[in-house]
């Protein structure tokens, strides 16, 4: 069983068709990554697999690991462990990091039967995550996204996917508005948090992210389909040739 | 698919918890207002006659005004002749605890508010009248508590332990028994008889209320706090509370109040006189959940209050804070009059208003002493339909000579049918004056809303976790305990069906 399958998928926003019959299969432990030129649809397909309200989808099915989710609320997709890094981090002024991570690992364990972690032991894993990406303590103690550079907000996404363990990390333009070192942060922490067990979306205009995760499959989406799929080649010969080529 | 689109506007309907009527048999004065109604009221308090005249000179000066409407508020007139002004449990005041009638006992235990001196108010565990266990601050966790219920204080919690003190609490109608001398040197002191159309009703017909003096250079060993409760039906609640801080003197005072729930506004018209002396501080705190009326604007309370301290002495401080998220219309600047050189006000509000309510709030900050400082944090959050007014004056007289405020002022809106306003009034008379003044509006969007969603979060919790990081600065100025309850209130306020 795939741990997302996606079968001609079609999603209008505001009655505009955007996806037009999109199909992929994800397994764990692999990378995929999501091409295509701006207005092909790819940010779109992130947030619908996320549940985000505008989007409606007309046809098709989303599973993971063999759930339909088309009934599933934004929190209950979380709570299977579907993750969204959203391209623009948006800010909760006044609601610490720190209490905000509580929040939403507290919902999870809740969901899964288990106990809320104690303060102790969230705060000790939340330090960890916080310095494998190179993030001061005081940045936990901050407003969510407040005040954050786009460097920072994009780490504080990375951050809430550690902390969180999600098996689908969908990660929409994560690279965008990073400069090189941070961009080597963000991939670390990317690649440290794979597993057999769990698997990567990345949703990129540009191939540079993937010169630091290595994907296991591009596909290139155009005019709301999958127009081609292959190994990492395909993004190499994409930066060389253009979106133009992938039309033909 | 995406089928829970999460409407913010289901998010902050509620039950209101305090809604229940306590069915007692009471003694209620018909409706309708006249001299007699007023000389009623002062018999039935047994007052001496130098309180009857000063509330017959009170009603006469109440006579010739009129109603204010300068208020961003819309109701429809008030009948004064339709409404009681007086109404209490029958039977003798209760000389005790053991004599209060147990209806009543477990009206209070069921609003939260428990009695028994044994018992606490909320937050902090093993309390008892004799001492107990005191947090490493040095002020005991016990509440001393004055019950109101309609026009009657019925109780009042730990006087012995106050009374070892020298503090004085105790309510209103005894004290102008026991303590003319005090009450008659300060009451309308600091809000006149005439000072407005709803404070000269009140000193016509005032109630019950609290009073408090704390005497030179004590620091009052717990928290006090008065709970008003209205229970009968089209009866009006005209509370009055003096508090006097003498020199060196330092005092919390926390107040709370409810009303069941009915179709018929009712109308609330308290004033609120704090006095504080050479070096003393007033730290005064409100929780306010009166009825706010139902989902269709139908009911509620019409709070019309009028609150204002007097920093008489030098260096003394006053600090308001305040919770607000009930009532239907809500009219209340709780001011302080700096008149004391270093003196310090201080004004910390959350109001939220959802549904139908209107709430046109804020505070007068009026700096007549050198080198008086005031500091203003007001948090609007609208909600439904709903309108939050922030009003606010800061004035800085002639003698005001390096005095300094400073005004924030945030608005939060919830959803797109509701309205954040506010009315700044700065007026300086002298140049050295320093007025600073910030202000935000800010929505809680679908993004913030989605974001939490997507780790997880239910969206009553992420609306309650967004409000509460919106008024954080407030919070932090409450009581600890009373900080807890009153997250707890807006959190229950914001809470409803979702899907």
């Amino acid at each position: 069983m795939s741990l997302l399958a996606v079968e001609d998928l079609h999603v209008e926003v505001d009655g505009t068709p955007i996806l037009k019959g999109l199909d992929m299969a994800v397994e764990p432990g692999e990378v995929h990554a999501v091409m295509g030129p701006n207005g092909s649809g790819k940010s779109t397909f992130a947030n619908v697999l996320a549940g985000r309200p505008g989007y409606e989808v007309t046809a098709g099915a989303v599973t993971v690991d063999g759930i339909d989710i088309a009934a599933y609320s934004p929190e209950q997709r979380s709570h299977l462990g579907l993750f969204l890094a959203f391209q623009y981090p948006i800010e909760i002024p006044g609601v610490s990091n720190m209490e905000f991570l509580k929040a939403a690992v507290d919902a999870h364990a809740r969901s899964a039967g288990l106990d809320e972690p104690s303060p102790v032991d969230f705060i000790r894993r939340a330090r960890n995550a916080a310095s494998q990406l190179g993030i001061s303590a005081d940045f936990l103690k901050r407003g969510v996204n407040e005040g954050f550079s786009g460097g920072e907000k994009k780490r504080n996404e990375i951050l809430q996917m550690l902390l969180l363990e999600p098996r689908l990390a969908v990660l929409d333009e994560t690279d965008s508005g990073l400069d090189i070192d941070a961009l080597q942060v963000v991939a670390d922490g990317i690649n440290g948090f794979r597993s057999d067990d769990n698997a990567v979306l990345l949703v990129t205009h540009y191939q540079r992210l993937l010169n630091h995760i290595v994907p296991d499959w591009v596909h290139v989406l155009a005019n709301g389909r999958i127009v081609r799929s292959g190994d990492r080649s395909l993004a190499l010969a994409l930066e060389e040739q253009g979106y133009g080529w992938v039309d033909d | 698919m995406p089928e829970t689109a999460t409407d913010l506007d289901t998010l902050v309907r509620s039950e209101y918890s305090a809604g229940f009527v306590t069915e007692i048999e009471t003694d209620t004065l018909p409706p309708g207002l006249d001299e007699d109604v007023v000389r009623t009221i002062s018999a039935r308090k047994e007052e001496p006659s130098w309180m009857i005249d000063w509330r017959l000179d009170a009603f006469r000066r109440w006579q010739a005004m009129a109603l204010p409407r300068w208020a961003h508020v819309r109701f429809p007139d008030i009948d004064f002749q339709a409404i009681s002004y007086f109404s209490a449990p029958k039977g003798e005041r209760p000389k005790s605890l053991d004599e209060v009638d147990p209806e009543l006992l477990e009206t209070y235990q069921k609003l939260g508010v428990p009695l028994h001196e044994r018992a606490r108010l909320a937050g902090v565990a093993g309390v008892d009248g004799t001492g107990g266990e005191s947090p490493p601050d040095g002020a005991t966790s016990a509440v001393a508590v004055d019950a109101v219920f309609d026009s009657v204080s019925i109780a009042t919690t730990f006087k012995d332990k106050l009374t070892e003190a020298g503090v004085v609490f105790c309510s209103m109608a005894e004290a102008v028994r026991e303590h003319p001398e005090l009450v008659r040197k300060y009451l309308g002191s600091v809000v006149p008889k005439p000072d407005n159309f709803y404070a000269a009703l009140n000193s016509a017909v005032f109630s019950d209320g609290s009073f408090v003096y704390v005497p030179k250079h004590t620091r009052c060993p717990m928290e006090l706090s008065t709970y008003f409760r209205i229970n009968a039906e089209n009866t009006g609640q005209f509370e009055r509370t003096l508090i006097i801080a003498d020199e060196g003197a330092h005092v919390s005072y926390l107040e709370g109040c409810t009303a069941p729930m009915r179709d018929d506004n009712q109308l609330h018209a308290a004033v609120v006189e704090l006095v504080a002396l050479d070096d003393a501080e007033i730290k005064y705190s409100t929780v306010q959940n009166w009825y706010p009326g139902d989902e269709q604007g139908r009911g509620g309370i019409y709070n019309f209050v009028t609150k204002r301290g007097a920093c008489l002495g030098a260096r003394s401080k006053i600090s308001w804070t305040q919770v607000e998220t009930g009532s239907a219309i809500t009219w209340k600047y709780p001011s302080v009059v700096l008149r004391g050189a270093d003196s310090v006000g201080e004004f910390h509000s959350v109001a939220l208003t959802r549904n139908f309510q209107q709430a046109d709030t804020g505070t007068k900050m009026i700096h007549i002493g050198p080198r008086t400082k005031s500091t203003i944090i007001s948090k609007g959050i609208s909600a439904g339909r709903s309108q939050n007014s922030y009003r606010g004056l800061v004035r800085m007289n002639a003698g005001a000579v390096g005095a300094r405020n400073h005004t924030q002022c945030d608005s939060l809106l919830i959803g797109d049918a509701c309205g954040a306003h506010t009315f700044p009034y700065i007026e300086a008379k002298l140049p050295s004056a320093v007025v600073e003044h910030e202000a935000t509006t800010s929505k809680v969007s679908d993004e913030q809303l989605f974001l939490c969603q997507q780790r997880g979060i239910d969206p009553e919790k992420a609306v309650a976790m967004i409000v509460g990081g919106f008024c954080k600065d407030v919070f932090r100025t409450l009581p600890m305990e009373f900080a807890v309850e009153a997250g707890k209130l807006l959190e229950v306020s914001l809470e409803g069906a979702v899907g």
